[in-house]
């Protein structure tokens, strides 16, 4: 599934990094907990769900390797998230579903943690 | 690429922001020298959990890094209020963390075991009152 079909999927708003959509994803984890994230998620080119709005995320995002965040339940994101992820490289989908939805919706459509 | 790179960062304890920049800079600089992704993610993780660390904890510190061929060594200074015992700090989910840490998405208590997880090497120092020392070698696969 690429990133472009992801934001079908949740009927999600894109806020960075539009040109990558095209972008092959092969994992995915929902969490607010950060260290969690860190220290279970350990495949690159995944997805990031998470319900909480702060620079952290994308941090986090860029030191497991992440290629795209998804925000639940339509946030508001500043621009210091925008910007940080769009320096690098990371796409910003905005989700007007909760955790739980976006996850779903997700799972249904084929997406899936990686192994390891 | 020479013998080594030495790098020295401050990181900010009153910038919850920008806790990170320091990692960001070497999981760049690894990947520009050649490291595997492997290898940069371990290092990346450990090292920002470290960040992330003495802004919560310590008000901050200097973070010195020292890339070899084979390796790359990582210590960690603070001079924060220090660990009183480091033994019941390393158990996973035991943390002195703030509820607003908390609700930032750390302070769960699985930053110091994530950062020996992801270590070849790794130690603390640390005096109560006068900071602590964290060292972290990684080796390169």
């Amino acid at each position: 599934m690429n990133i472009g079909e992801i934001t079908q999927t949740i009927e999600g708003k894109v806020l960075c990094c539009e040109d990558r959509l095209d972008t092959e994803v092969v994992t995915c984890c929902a969490s607010d907990m950060m260290s969690d994230v860190l220290a279970f998620y350990s495949a690159s080119n995944g997805v990031l769900i998470t319900g909480l709005v702060n620079p952290q995320i994308v941090r986090t995002a860029i030191m497991v390797d992440a290629v795209c965040i998804i925000i639940a339940r339509d946030k508001k994101v500043d621009d210091t998230i925008v910007n940080l992820a769009k320096d690098n490289g990371i796409v910003v989908i905005l989700s007007p579903y909760t955790m739980f939805e976006t996850s779903g919706r997700l799972y249904e459509a084929g997406l899936r943690k990686s192994k390891g | 690429m020479s013998e080594s790179i030495h790098l020295v960062f401050n990181v900010d304890g009153n910038n919850f922001a920008s806790a990170g920049t320091a990692s960001e800079e070497v999981k760049s600089k690894l990947k520009m020298i050649g490291i595997s992704s492997a290898d940069i993610r371990r290092v990346a993780i450990a090292m920002y959990e470290g960040e992330i660390n003495m802004v919560i904890h310590a008000g901050g510190g200097e973070a010195i890094v020292d890339i070899f061929l084979d390796r790359i060594e990582i210590l960690l200074a603070d001079h924060g209020k220090g660990i009183e015992d480091i033994e019941q700090a390393m158990q996973p989910g035991w943390s002195t963390a703030p509820d607003d840490i908390r609700a930032l998405g750390f302070g769960a208590g699985m930053g110091l075991p994530n950062m020996k997880k992801y270590t070849d090497e790794f130690r603390i120092d640390s005096t109560v009152g006068v900071g602590t020392n964290v060292y972290m070698t990684i080796k390169f696969n």
